[in-house]
């Protein structure tokens, strides 16, 4: 009996996201009186696997094929399964994103095990194994129970702040056989953006909406959101035109997130746009119009126009990073 | 090549979500259900589109549903489509709504089943996934473009803070999201011919649920917003910073 963890790289050094889920894993196992297990696949340094001994795991199961530097739902599917039966798993925890989402539910179906995505919370084993999770995009939640042996989680980045602890993880090779199925998909091109952090993953956002009329006047929303470290989203219609790329529309019908800060420059507060932002923890909103329904979603308000209060704001901003 | 495409019924995004006996059910009274955007807007128009450039030769539509999906299903029917098929059961559990669909698709041999990346109501985004294991087929989800040279298919994928092109032979799972085509809106003769076409009810195969949604809740509502003078910045941050802590 023990809870595993997929873990995730980028060229070698583990995603935040991952420690969380590692640190998700072992308060489970900590719940079960079991240990938790994490798996990585691909190229990573001895070193690099052990670090997450800090975040509770006992142990790590490598499988260092260098085919898996290239995502394969196939190929990561059979490692976490094969993980999981050395391990005698009985609860398998994947992450929320794009490689999770597309490993976890091929898990669950081979082993005919309940499924929760998108988990916000630790499971409630008072009765059962319920888990809690965002449903309507946000605009509410559901407490899902698992009734299978085997339960399988994917974990929403951002949903509990990841603290470093002591302690060094023992890691052991695991071989895992594949075939040539497993690696039909043939990557031809990635492209990423450099340096900056992924929405999903970022504790700041700084979003954007109609208001700041057009592509040409972003700037001041980015300089914004580089005084502070954040990532930058935006409405959807800014999507739809072309202001701005697709993977950084949210609501409804684009992503979820749930930073710890969000703020909303020049967008209205429609409610499929809310549905995809109000996890966030504190949001901010600058609007013009008092009117804006956005203003009833918010914890600040700034009455203005962007044009003004963002490079106000950035130098605030500014000002307070030199002193602090 | 034959496509199947993964409709669902989801309450209309503008919905006031409501829950009844004591928190436990969905409150749909008054609520008017759509085609989820994923499925409308990108898995059933690129279907037709490859239909319509002689790629596709049959473009089925299937859901898991009891009748009252019907009208939806017509609505898809009308965009296009030869053919949809109701399997006749409800289901939160998207194990079960997989495995019934799997279930029928196995028997249909499909080169593609298209789905949409998740469904805005539950947001589980897990069918197509559980439908590539279960048909033992690649799957390619969060997919932005989708382009079919003979039996070779490109996509474009989401990935962590960028995406990827990828290529993988036939027969494939994808699940769309936007850019994949261009949304459409049925014309009268859709609509009509809509009315005659097949929609076959399938009876369900036996398979037990492996998860139960137990409870609703709503988030916390907001206390109340605190307005900032616009020319006082600084203590907007000092807010963020002492108060909310975020910064
Ligand atoms: C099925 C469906 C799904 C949808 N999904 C999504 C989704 O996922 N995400 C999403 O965002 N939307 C979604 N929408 C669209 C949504 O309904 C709204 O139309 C959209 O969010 C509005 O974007 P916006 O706030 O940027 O623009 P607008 O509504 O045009 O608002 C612009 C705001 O900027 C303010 N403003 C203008 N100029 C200034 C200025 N100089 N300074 C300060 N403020 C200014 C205005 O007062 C206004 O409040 C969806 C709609 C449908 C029907």
């Amino acid at each position: 009996m023990s809870v595993i963890v997929l873990t995730e790289h980028a060229q070698g050094s583990f995603k935040k996201k991952s420690l969380e889920a590692v640190q998700y894993g072992a308060k489970i196992a900590a719940m079960m009186g079991t240990s938790v297990t994490a798996v990585a696949a691909g190229n990573v340094s001895n070193d690099e696997l052990q670090t997450l001994g800090a975040y509770g795991a006992q142990k790590v199961l490598h499988v260092a094929d260098a085919r898996l530097d290239n995502f394969s739902s196939r190929a990561f599917t059979k490692v976490v399964l094969a993980a999981a039966a050395q391990e005698g798993a009985k609860v398998i925890v994947c992450l929320h994103d794009t490689t999770g989402k597309a490993v976890a539910p091929r898990v669950a179906a081979r082993l005919q095990a309940g499924m929760v995505a998108g988990a916000v919370g630790l499971p409630d084993l008072s009765s059962g194994f319920t888990v809690k999770k965002n449903v309507f995009s946000g605009k509410a939640f559901a407490f899902v129970n698992i009734t299978s042996d085997v339960k399988v989680i994917t974990l929403m980045p951002n949903s509990s702040a990841v603290v470093k602890g002591e302690g060094s993880a023992s890691v052991e090779a695991l071989s895992v056989s594949f075939d040539d199925q497993d690696f039909a998909v043939q990557v031809q091109q990635v492209s990423k953006a450099t340096g900056s952090v992924p929405l999903s993953e970022a504790e700041l956002v700084v979003s954007g909406g109609r208001g700041l009329k057009g592509p040409e006047n972003w700037h001041i929303l980015e300089d914004l959101a580089t005084s502070l470290g954040a990532a930058t989203a935006c409405s959807r219609p800014v999507a739809d035109s072309h202001w701005r790329p697709h993977n950084e529309h949210v609501g409804q019908t684009g992503g979820t997130i749930r930073p710890n800060l969000y703020i909303a420059a020049g967008i209205s507060g429609a409610i499929q746009h809310l549905a995809g932002v109000n996890g966030s923890k504190t949001i901010v909103v600058i609007n013009k119009d008092p009117e804006a329904p956005f203003f009833k979603a918010a914890d600040y308000g700034v009455l203005g126009d962007v044009f003004e209060v963002l490079p106000r704001l950035t130098e605030a901003v500014k000002k307070f990073k030199a002193n602090n | 090549m034959k496509i199947l495409v993964c409709l669902c019924p989801v309450p209309d995004t503008t919905t006031k979500i409501a829950f009844g006996d004591n928190n436990t059910t969905f409150n749909s009274q008054g609520v008017t259900f759509i085609i989820n955007p994923y499925d409308e807007w990108y898995s059933v128009v690129r279907a037709l589109e490859l239909k319509e450039a002689g790629t596709a030769t049959a473009v089925h539509l299937i859901t898991v549903g009891k009748a009252d999906a019907e009208p939806v299903i017509r609505k898809a029917l009308a965009l296009g489509g030869d053919e949809a098929i109701r399997i006749d059961t409800d289901s939160n559990d998207p194990y079960v709504v997989a495995a019934q669909i799997a279930q029928y698709a196995s028997a249909e041999n499909y080169d593609l089943v298209l789905c949409g990346k998740e469904s805005i109501d539950y947001n589980n985004g897990t069918v197509g996934g559980m439908l590539a294991e279960l048909l033992d087929m690649n799957y390619l989800g969060f997919v932005s473009d989708i382009k079919v040279d003979g039996n070779n298919v490109t996509v474009l994928r989401e990935i962590d803070g960028g995406d990827e092109t990828d290529s993988c032979v036939l027969p494939l799972v994808i699940s769309c999201q936007k850019g994949v085509a261009e949304a459409r809106i049925p014309n009268m003769r859709g609509i009509m011919a809509a009315r005659t076409k097949p929609l076959k009810v399938v009876a369900p195969a036996a398979i037990s649920s492996v998860s139960n949604i137990v409870s609703f809740e709503m988030p916390p509502a907001k206390t109340g917003v605190r307005m900032i003078a616009a020319d006082n910045m600084d203590e907007l941050v000092s807010l963020l910073h002492n108060e909310a802590k975020v910064i």
